[in-house]
């Protein structure tokens, strides 16, 4: 807070900054939209999820995932996605302070965590898929198990992974404006990177419940 | 302000006609879209009626050009296609768009003294995407084994490849997704507008009452719709990729299966609030009209906010009630059915207002206000018969009988579609900048709402004889026979009706390009939409108005001048 207070004044907005922060009324349009976005996005995840608990807990056998599923390389996966969360703090902060370098630095950061996380999914599903974990159906060790194991992994995490896709599209945007300097202008002109960043944080923070619900549980 | 800047009108006929971003112009969009499947609904509800009354006959003058392989005889097949996508067609591409696109366009701007929608593009894209869903369902209803016949609501496993083979369902369920998405754009943009974009001194208690039915219509529209988006996809990995979340295991081959109840738990989350996201616009619009045509202030406007806000949040939480059949437990279907009777307490407060509103006032009853009171009536006959469908004890023996099709179409259908009607007649004059003929007008409503409530109360006795829905032939079952001859009133009802929109049509169209000039504020009421100049400028507002009234402010004895009415932007006398 106090770097953003000492830029913030150093360019003589402060109060600008503080009445935005302290303010929900004074959100703007792009704001309010991208929190409701965020809402009906939840829901769909929400009801994916669900479908996920019913089946599962109705169902007559269900595989322990971690003997499966690569708890390890995913949590891997996983730290990078918070880091990239992280990353996409400072690349905020970043455009507040106007400073245009760190602004690019830290989007390019963000979006190598993006793309490692895809990779490794990349991998991960290729690797299931040779040892038998199909979409419509699934064998473990020779043995058939409850195909929707796999039926609702590839689903859940599949429409997740779509989202870190346009996530990472919609960080490359940002990028190209963030080189252009439009962000770093001052007044309200960090807003895009704002709101690219809470798409962001909440795609990594339905990734914390898909690994939960389908990885560990 | 965002979104508040004057661009230039485009000049081309593609951005002023076709893709525009002007509200007004998507308004027009939607409303003729609208109107053109409604009218495609109302054909089909006809054939279906016809189906009814006369099992096995060739449908007359329109049948054999639809159906020659079978001389004009509606075969099971087709009657299924027939009931199915004349619910689909009326509720997501009928009203949805009439009410909200249409209505919710026009006024949510003009009202609140906006230039626009705040996020234009997406308005024109909300647009778009349903006209391509529209597109997608008309083009399953001609694709190899035909379109879907598994009811409206699509339950599995009707709709997966082991009833449904033909590729008609899966573009059902394209359709269904793409207008949801559509349905979201749309109420991401519409309470970002009215959030953002009032004009100063239009504050939430000033806001009129349409501008607050679509706003929280908007709110379940964001909220619920995602997840028949949700189910909609897994429908379509079933279908088109072989997984089995809804084909039970009792039918499966390999290990394993899924749960043909869990798509009616993920469909009624979103359809009851459905339900709501098309009768709230449809409050808010008489909340409003019954005020302007009885000359009198809204009868407690805050109660009424409070009990739309209330419904709103009940009926995230009632959906069990369209379940009580399926094996849910006990102590969960009585907590759905005292949730579901709570609703009636807000619907309650709603009819007491409404009809205080009109309770020793200057009735001016204009079709609008016709309309109005018509919505008062269906609602108040269909509400009334839902207490029963909402107590498990009646409920199952009630259920997928015709009482059932009886309360949802006097409650979510004729409630929303005279409501639409009354808003059609009461903007058309700013619109369109011509007025509607009154006679034609006031014979429509005449000749709709006898039929109308004839045919559903009709079917309330039927059902309650035990008529089921969806059968093909009533008359192939011995203990249905004494009820054909009600089948047949009925039928005769419903073609009044069907001829009676006939009347709307030529009036619609007559008026559209022929009727006489409209003034500028024929009603006379002080919302801001009926203070601009007629027809409506590019960019509506040059200067954004300050607002110092509220919209209901009628025969207030501080208005100057002797009026009994008083524009949002003037002062009272102090």
């Amino acid at each position: 807070m106090s770097t953003v207070q000492a830029a913030s004044a150093e360019h003589g907005d402060q109060e600008d900054l503080v009445e935005d922060l302290a303010h929900f009324g004074k959100a703007t349009g792009g704001k309010i939209a991208m929190w409701m976005f965020i809402a009906q996005d939840g829901m769909s995840f929400g009801g994916l999820l669900f479908a996920y608990g019913v089946l599962r807990a109705s169902a007559e056998s269900w595989p322990i995932p971690s003997d499966i599923l690569g708890i390890p390389l995913t949590a891997l996966a996983t730290f990078l996605l918070i880091c990239s969360s992280l990353s996409m703090v400072f690349a905020v902060l970043a455009a507040q302070e106007r400073n245009q370098a760190a602004l690019v630095r830290w989007l390019g950061v963000t979006i190598m965590g993006g793309v490692t996380f895809l990779g490794i999914q990349a991998y991960e599903y290729t690797h299931l898929v040779h040892i038998g974990i199909g979409f419509a159906e699934s064998s473990w060790q020779g043995e058939p198990i409850n195909n929707l194991f796999g039926t609702t992994f590839y689903a859940v995490t599949g429409f997740h992974g779509l989202h870190v896709f346009s996530g990472v599209i919609y960080l490359c945007c940002v990028l190209r404006g963030a080189m252009a300097g439009k962000y770093t202008q001052g007044g309200h002109s960090y807003s895009p990177v704002e709101l690219v960043g809470l798409f962001w944080h909440f795609v990594d923070l339905v990734w914390i419940l898909v690994f939960t619900f389908i990885y560990l549980l | 302000m965002s979104g508040q800047h004057i661009h230039a009108e485009p000049t081309n006929f593609f951005r002023k006609h076709v893709f525009s971003v002007d509200h007004k112009v998507i308004a027009k969009q939607f409303l003729w879209f609208g109107l053109i499947w409604l009218g495609i609904g109302g054909v089909m509800a006809m054939m279906i009626r016809w189906q009814l009354a006369n099992p096995g006959e060739p449908v007359p003058v329109i049948g054999s050009m639809l159906f020659p392989r079978t001389n004009g005889v509606l075969d099971p097949a087709t009657y299924n296609t027939l009931f199915t996508m004349h619910g689909t067609i009326m509720i997501f591409l009928g009203l949805t768009p009439l009410m909200i696109g249409a209505i919710g366009n026009w006024s949510i701007p003009l009202m609140i003294g906006a230039r626009d929608m705040i996020f234009p593009l997406l308005n024109c894209l909300s647009f778009w995407a349903m006209f391509l869903g529209g597109a997608v369902g008309f083009i399953s209803l001609f694709v190899p084994l035909g379109a879907t016949e598994a009811g409206w609501t699509g339950y599995p496993t009707l709709s997966t490849t082991i009833n449904g083979v033909g590729s008609g369902e899966t573009l059902w369920a394209i359709a269904v997704f793409l207008i949801g998405a559509s349905s979201i754009m749309g109420g991401i943009n519409y309470m970002t507008t009215v959030i953002r974009l009032r004009a100063p001194g239009m504050t939430w208690q000033r806001l009129p009452l349409t501008v607050w039915g679509i706003f929280l219509t908007s709110v379940l529209n964001v909220l619920f719709v995602p997840v028949i988006g949700s189910a909609m996809l897994l429908l379509i990995m079933d279908r088109v990729f072989g997984t089995t979340f809804f084909i039970p295991a009792s039918i499966m081959q390999g290990a394993g299966g899924g749960d043909p109840i869990l798509y009616q738990h993920l469909f009624w989350i979103f359809g009851h609030p459905e339900v709501y996201i098309l009768i709230l616009p449809a409050w808010g619009i008489i909340g409003d009209l019954l005020s302007f045509f009885s000359r009198k202030p809204a009868f407690g406007y805050r109660a009424q906010v409070g009990a739309m806000v209330a419904v709103t949040l009940l009926s995230a939480v009632v959906y069990g009630h369209h379940m009580f059949t399926t094996g849910l437990s006990a102590m969960l279907g009585e907590s759905f059915m005292l949730l579901t009777m709570i609703i009636s307490v807000p619907a309650e407060i709603l009819f007491f207002n409404w009809l205080h509103t009109l309770w020793k006032g200057n009735l001016r009853l204009t079709t609008p206000m016709l309309f109005s009171m018509g919505v008062i009536f269906v609602f108040g006959l269909g509400g009334l018969t839902g207490i029963y469908l909402a107590t498990i004890g009646t409920d199952i023996f009630l259920h997928d009988t015709y009482f059932v099709v009886g309360h949802f179409h006097l409650t979510m259908a004729a409630s929303a579609l005279f409501a639409t009607f009354a808003g059609i007649y009461f903007w058309f004059p700013k619109m369109f900048a011509r007025e509607m003929n009154e006679f034609l007008g006031k014979t429509h409503f005449w000749f709709t709402v006898i039929p109308l409530v004839t045919v559903f109360c009709l079917m309330f006795v039927m059902g309650y004889a035990g008529m089921p829905r969806r059968y093909y032939d009533h008359t192939s079952a011995e203990y249905l026979r004494s009820l054909q001859h009600l089948n047949k009133y009925a039928t005769h009802a419903a073609f009044l009706l069907g001829a009676a929109q006939l009347v709307f049509v030529y009036n619609f169209i007559r008026s559209r390009w022929w009727g006489k000039p409209a003034s500028q504020n024929p009603w006379e009421v002080g919302t801001l939409d009926w203070t601009m100049e007629t027809p409506v400028p590019h960019y509506n507002f040059k200067e954004i108005p300050e607002v110092f009234t509220g919209p209901h402010e009628f025969s207030n004895p501080d208005i100057p001048d002797g009026k009994d009415w008083i524009s949002m932007t003037e002062k009272l006398k102090a």
